[in-house]
This record gives C-alpha cells, structure tokens and sequence, in this order.
C-alpha cells in the first residue's frame, strides 16, 4: 500500500455515500466451490482488519468456515479454468479488464484462460460496493495477491511432485517450469483430481509494476465481442420462464401520501393485478405496454404538501443549515489563528459558489428481474451495491439474508446512481404478488424523479494573501454539497474548514466525485479570482503555493503539453482546474472561443494531465479521462434538476441537457505512469478539474466571472450562449 | 390485438398484439431481440435505433403497424455468421464503448449513414449521430471507429 500520508492526502469520508454496515453470514462454506465449479484448487486471501474495514469481513463459526476479513478469492479448475471472485461490478468502469490483467499477471496465467465473477451474493465475498474509487487500490491489490499466493502454492505443488527445490522452478504461461530440466506441469494438470483449498495471508512479494508483462498492457475490453453483437444480457435483459412485466404507481410528488385509491378500472384488464400494500402500489401484467396501461387506469388521489423549489434553492440551503453538534464534530477542521491572519492581511477576498442538484442518468435505467421459490428470493438488478441490496430485500421482507440472492450482471452505468435497490424490492414485492417472475424496468422518468440526486450546495470562501503571493488564510463553508475534496491542498498557515448540513429538499446522494467537484469548483475558481486580483499568472500563483510534488507535477506537465502561457488567438481564453482526489493528482486545461458577432462561446479544446500511480490499463484509463470530462461538461454548464412543489419539472431527455456529439471538443489526457506507486483509482478524479478550468478560460476570454453550475444559463444576460 | 407479420433480420415472425405496441417493446418482450435498449422512450437517446429498409429509425417509438411488411435489421442481425459488420469491428477495434448500453444504438445509427454516404466528413457524422446518448462520454472513440468502418467500406471489404 502507499504509506499513509497526512491529511488531506487520504481519501476523506464521504457522508453521502449510500452504504450499509456489513452484517454478513457466509453463504458458502469452501467446500461448496468444488460442487460448483469441480475439483482444483481453491485460494482465499485473508487480510488484516484495517484493510477490511471497508471493504470486506465477515463472520461465520461453523467448522466450514472461511476466517474473517476475505476479500478475494479465486478456483483453479482440472481443465486449466482460472475463476477469480469478487464482490466489485462492472458499470462500464472496465475493471472486469483490469482485474483480470491484474490476476494474469500474478498468476502467470494467459490472459484468456480466466474469468471474472463479480457482484453474485451466493458466490463472491461480500463487498460494501463498488464506490469511492476503490476497485484499483484495494481489490486490485486483493486480487494480485491471492494471485501471487496461488502462483507459489502451484511452485510448491510441482517442487513436491518432482522431488526437487521450490528455487529451480518458475511460473509463466499457465505452467511450472523446471528451469534445470525444461520439463513442465500445467495448472490443469497440477490440481487434477484434487480437491485443495488454502487460506493464505495476505503477503508475500507481488510483482513490482515495472516488471509487469499483462497488467500495465491496454488490453481491449473482454467480451467486448458480446457488446457489438447485442448478445450481452444487461439487468434489463434478463429474463425467465413465465415473467411477467411490473410497474409501479407513483405518488403524484414527493412526501405525498395515498389518501385514496380506485383499482377497478386496472383489474378489468386480461392478466392484470393490482398490488396495493402500504405505501406501495404497483401492478402486473403480461407484457410491459398492459403494465403501463394499467398503472394509468388505477385512480390514486395523494395528499401533497407545499416543499421547496429549484427557484429559491441556494437561499433554502443557506437559510436551512442544521446547528453543529459541538459533542462529536468533525465537520469543521481549524488552524493557525484565521481571525488574526485576516487582520492581519491587505488583500482578502470573499465570494459565494453554487452548484445545483443533477442526475446521474444512466443510460440504462433501474431493472430488477425477481423471483421467488418458496421463501427463497432471487433478483438480478443493476446495483453497484449487490450486498447492500441484499440488505434492503431482506429488510423489506423480513427474511434472513441467507434467503436472499442478489445477482449484478455487467450494467449500462451507474456514476455512483445505483447504490440503491428501491426497483429490486418493487419487482420482489410485485413478484410476490403474483407467484411469477417480475420485470420491472423503470422508465426514463422515474429514473429522473424517483432516483437520487448529485446534493447541491452553496460554497463561501473568504481568503488572505501576502504580498510575496502565499495565502495566509482560508475560510472555507459547504451547505450541503458535501465534504468530499473539501480541505485545500494548497499550503495555508490559517484554516478554517466547515460542512454545514441540511435538510436536503430531494433525495441525494453519491455522484461520479461526488462533493469533490464541487468543492473543487469554488476553490480553484476562487484561486483564479486570487491570481488575477494580484496580477499574477493562474499557473505560477498555485506553483507558489503548493508543496506537494505531485500535484505540482500535473499542473506544469500539463500546462507545457497545453502550451500555457503561449500564443492565444484573439477572443480566446486559457482556464485551468485540479486538485487531489481519491487518491489521484488532476489538472485540467480548457481553451474556449467566443464569436463576438453572434455571442456564441465554445469549447475548443480540453486537456487533463492525471497521476493515478502506476497505469493498469492505458486505453480503459484513457476512455474513463476521457469520458470523465464529457459527463463533466453536462454538470458544468448545463444540467440542473429543476423543480416544484415536490415535482421535478424536467425529467426527460428533451428537457434536461447531456453532453451530445457536438458538445465534444478536442481532449487529450497526459497520462503520468508512475510506476514507482500503487495503482489508484481513475474513474472519479479526473471529472474534478473541468468545471472551474472552463469557468476561468470564460473569464480569460470576456472578463465575466461565473460562479454557479450550471454556467451556460449565466451567460444569457451577457448575451452569450454555448452553441 | 391481431397478427402482425415482421421481416426481422432476414427471418419471418408473426405476432398477436396491439398494433399501436412500440416495435421496442414487441423485438424485447415478444422476439427475445433485447440488443436494442431502452434508454428514454421518447426517441432522444438512440439507444433503441434499428434499421427499417436500411435507415436508423427509433424503435421506441414506431408503432407495430409501421413496421409491418418493412425489411427490420437489428444488431443481432448485423453480422454475417461469424463475420462482424465493419462497423462492428471499428467499434472494437476502437474501443468505443464503455458500459456500452449504447453501443448497438451507435452502430445501427453509424451504418445507416455509411448505408447513404460511404464517405462522411466528420460535420456529417456529427449530424447524423447527434441524436445518440452516450453517457460513458465515449463520442470521440465513436467517431473514430465511424471514420475506420467508412475506410473498410470504401476499400469495398465486406
């Protein structure tokens, strides 16, 4: 592991993250992977406490039993099959890719010869989920070890069969060599007939990443065949003998409740039930268009409230802030003397940035497929939480979690908007209900309505700076957004750091970086305010202040590849962005063009320099940059959830604007291979960096400063638009 | 509810439903065709793209009666045997794709224009894609497999 560092280079926690307390009873003993998956070998890799704290642990006493603190474990099959488990699941991340290379490369073993199981309740160690960019660091880090342990159980398997010393053989291409004789044994042969199953510590050398063959490679996609073709079966996809098709009644806001309700009408149609239970009502049908008419003929009336709306939004949040809980605080962080700093100082600064609520949209929406055989509940749901959507289930129906088997085939994304498993346990109650398969694909609609929502927040920043250009203080407040990336990197003799929290007005929750753009936002915006009110350059005002040298490194590599500080066409403006973030040191250039005749702004081009320790896989990391700072452009300038009265008012495609093919300008990623450090995670980090680069370039090009996300709707008044 | 007859990559099926019932809908429910995706159902991401005689139509919005008697090709229809489509084969070979929800929408859109134009510039495959969601973010891959699939089709490979 990277040896710890002082704050705030540590992931920080983050309070929105949706996540449950591991309650864990191993559903398999070891000795059923061999009636499984056929005899072999079996490795698990047990790891300390520490480790496992979030990601992992799990409890169990019968004799049958795998220890504590499992996170990985993997099968070596009499035909040479290699299956590696884990808990994490694929969204379009690609790291069913990048862990596979990660076991090929420990183990030896062709890249082809193993597969992923990922994200199954029944057979996979359990997992918080996958979140907070932690595949890379930690399972990554699992995998390569289990791996490595399998690879030296193998050499000692051959030393003994060959009668001679563990030092004379090696591993390589799914074999053990003797390298004295050239003779060799294939896994397949090694564990014929064996049925072996090991628990080993987790230690021992793994491979250091420059001597890495596989991982390290940009290996395509695997399966990626099964992708073009259409044969993949995402969750919506799936299907089974006698299913039938869900879908719920949504109440007519939020906080509203059933105050009466007419089925008649429904339950005329051939083959429709109603289920009405509690708070819940929802109906079944034999295809998807019957379900639809159905809900349309059940005559609901809901009581409503009056609640906020998006137009008094930043006001709400800041007028509503909960009062700190002085007992057990550690939302507010303080050093130095801010108050004498401040009185100290002849150039401060004090300004206000908001960001509003967005949707994450995944393309394909929330689909559960669930079924019961007697008590026993089975779902298969796109949920970057298989674990914690097992909880739910069980919770909901009262069941053991034993009883219930939650199955995550690779899903059409998630950016931290699957955590939740309210379809999962819609379809189990309608399947219920109707003592047959359920489907239940939410539309578009719910997914922008009844789903959760990026927080908002409001940002207040008030700084001092010396003469000589070094910031003597820093105040810094978030209402509500969030504390992820919350602390500055940038060295400050006097802080003050507050997270403020309120009564959200909609449901909210993780995000691709979640807090951490926003609070990148205010801060590295408000560091351009800084260099500009002092006359200093953007680039050299941050240099001056910043001692970590990887952080340094992304914003002068990347402003030399970016050409900072170069020749700039008239009506141009250059803007930078970045910051530290699970674990990865962002910077983001953007160049943007403004046509005075017509008022037209745009983007022109994009460049992000990212160090996330040693590189995987080039191309997936590529793809995920690259993809990052498209999504970004959408919450940058111009998705906001607009609502009222408990009613989000924009909740289709047409009325709420993603990132197209023409809002894509040139974008370059200046991948930083440091072989000399742990992979991390690549997914989260590299949204950072946008937002506040494409804020600064606007003020570069026409002087106006934008505080707010989204920023298109600001430039109206100016008479300028992004075309 | 009556009988619908469909030609849907190069087979025949007859289906008994409602013939306003979207051709999404009947391909995924009734014909176990599930490469084409729901993303919205109102014809604003291209996920549900197929081709009727040729060109990208939405299928979530295009009622059975529509598409009856029309040649339907779908993405399970797009290869020959075992030889992938150009299109398909530039998308891999690109790495076009990340959660790839969207891919079959993408491909089916890319091959309707190389259908009309086996030469776009990139102004005309920006036209003719703007209508496609990716929200993975995967659009300047795309529109270099596009570019690689409209060369093989140039160089007349399959």
């Amino acid at each position: 592991m990277t040896p710890k560092r002082e704050a705030p280079f540590t992931i920080e926690p983050e309070r929105y993250e949706f996540t449950a307390p591991p309650s864990y009873v191993f559903q398999s003993g070891r000795r059923d992977f061999f009636k499984i998956l056929g005899a072999g070998l079996f490795i698990a890799c047990a790891i300390s406490k520490a480790e496992a704290f979030q990601e992992s642990g799990g409890r169990r006493n019968s004799e049958d039993s795998l220890p504590q603190e499992i996170s990985a474990w993997l099968h070596i099959g009499e035909d040479g099959t290699i299956t590696a488990f884990t808990g994490k699941v694929e969204v379009g991340q690609n790291i069913r890719t990048s862990l596979t290379q990660a076991v090929a490369e420990e183990l030896k073993a062709p890249f082809a010869s193993i597969r992923m199981l990922m994200g199954d309740t029944q057979l996979v160690p359990f997992d918080m989920g996958t979140f907070g960019s932690r595949t890379t660091p930690i399972m990554n880090l699992q995998l390569r070890r289990v791996s490595a342990a399998a690879r030296n159980f193998l050499l000692g398997m051959a030393a003994k069969q060959w009668d001679v010393a563990q030092s004379q053989l090696k591993a390589e291409a799914g074999k053990i060599v003797d390298t004295q004789t050239n003779r060799s044994l294939t896994y397949a042969q090694l564990v014929k007939g064996q049925q072996i199953s090991q628990v080993v510590p987790a230690e021992g050398p793994l491979i250091p990443p420059r001597e890495w063959t596989v991982a390290g490679q940009a290996l395509p996609k695997v399966d990626g065949r099964d992708f073009v073709t259409g044969k993949h079966r995402y969750p919506s996809d799936q299907k089974l003998p006698d299913m039938l098709f869900g879908k719920v009644v949504r109440p007519s806001a939020f906080n509203a409740t059933l105050a009466s309700v007419d089925t008649k009408e429904a339950e005329k149609l051939p083959g429709v039930i109603v289920v009405h239970d509690a708070t819940f009502l929802g109906v079944v049908a034999p295809d998807s268009a019957t379900a639809a008419k159905a809900a349309s003929l059940v005559r609901a009336e809901w009581k409503t409230e009056p609640q906020p709306s998006s137009k008094e939004l930043f006001d709400y949040l800041k007028k509503n802030a909960s009062p700190r809980d002085e007992r057990n605080d550690d939302s507010r962080s303080e050093t130095g003397n801010l108050d004498a700093a401040f009185a100290s100082s002849t150039h401060t600064l004090e300004q206000s940035y908001n960001v509003n609520y967005i949707a994450h949209a995944p393309l394909e929406p929330r689909a559960a497929l669930a079924h019961w055989s007697d008590d026993q509940l089975t779902v298969w749901t796109g949920t970057q939480r298989p674990f914690g959507v097992r909880t739910e289930l069980a919770e909901a129906f009262h069941l053991p979690d034993e009883k219930v088997h939650v199955l995550m085939p690779d899903a059409g994304a998630g950016y931290g908007g699957k955590h939740s498993g309210e379809c999962a346990v819609e379809a189990a109650r309608l399947a219920r209900a109707a003592k047959r398969p359920v489907k239940l694909v939410w539309t578009r609609e719910e997914e922008f309505t009844w789903a959760y929502f990026r927080p908002a927040g409001v940002i207040e920043v008030r700084s001092a700076v010396g003469d000589d250009g070094k910031i003597t203080a820093w105040e810094f407040h978030n209402y509500n957004s969030g504390s992820a990336g919350i602390r500055t990197y940038y060295d400050v003799p006097n802080q003050r750091i507050e997270f403020h929290s309120v009564n959200s007005p909609l449901r909210q929750g993780s995000y691709r970086a979640l807090a951490a753009s926003a609070n990148h936002f205010a801060r590295e915006v408000h560091m351009d305010e800084i260099a500009h009110s002092l006359k200093l350059d953007p680039l050299e005002f941050r240099v001056k202040n910043l001692k970590e040298e990887r952080l340094r490194a992304v914003f002068e590599e990347g402003a030399k590849k970016f050409a900072w500080g170069g020749t700039k066409t008239a009506n141009h403006g250059f803007g930078m962005g970045g910051g530290y973030e699970k674990l990865g040191f962002v910077a983001t250039f953007v160049e943007v063009a403004v046509n005075r005749s017509t008022g037209d702004i745009k983007l022109v081009r994009i460049l992000t320099a990212f160090d996330c320790g040693a590189i995987v896989n080039p191309d997936g990391l590529r793809n995920q940059l690259i993809g990052a700072n498209i999504m970004g452009i959408g919450g940058a300038l111009f998705e906001a959830i607009e609502f009222e009265n408990g009613r989000v008012l924009n909740n289709v495609f047409s009325k709420y604007r993603v990132p197209r093919f023409r809002d894509v300008p040139l974008i370059e990623a200046l991948l930083i291979d440091r072989k000399d450090q742990t992979p991390v995670g690549a997914g989260e980090a590299p949204i950072i960096g946008l937002a506040p680069a494409i804020s600064n370039a606007i003020f570069d090009a026409t002087g106006i400063r934008l505080r707010s996300l989204p920023m298109a709707p600001l430039l109206a008044p100016h008479g300028l638009r992004f075309s | 509810m009556s009988d619908t007859s469909l030609h849907i990559n190069g087979h025949e099926y007859q289906v008994t439903v409602d013939r306003q019932t979207s051709l999404l809908s009947v391909l995924r429910e009734f014909l176990d065709l599930t490469g084409s995706k729901y993303g919205c159902g109102e014809g604003q991401c291209g996920a549900c793209t197929v081709l009727i005689d040729g060109k990208a139509r939405r299928s979530c919005l295009l009622p059975l009666s529509a598409a009856e008697g029309k040649q339907i090709t779908t993405i399970e229809g797009l290869a020959k045997g075992e030889q992938l489509h150009p299109v398909q084969q530039a998308f891999l070979d690109e790495g076009a794709m990340q959660c790839a929800y969207c891919t079959s929408g993408m491909i089916i859109s890319a091959v309707s224009l190389l259908n009309a134009n086996r030469n776009p510039s990139d102004e005309e495959i920006l036209t003719a894609m703007q209508g496609n969601i990716c929200r993975c973010g995967t659009y300047p891959r795309i529109l270099a497999a596009i570019h690689k699939a409209a060369g093989v089709l140039q160089r007349g490979q399959p």
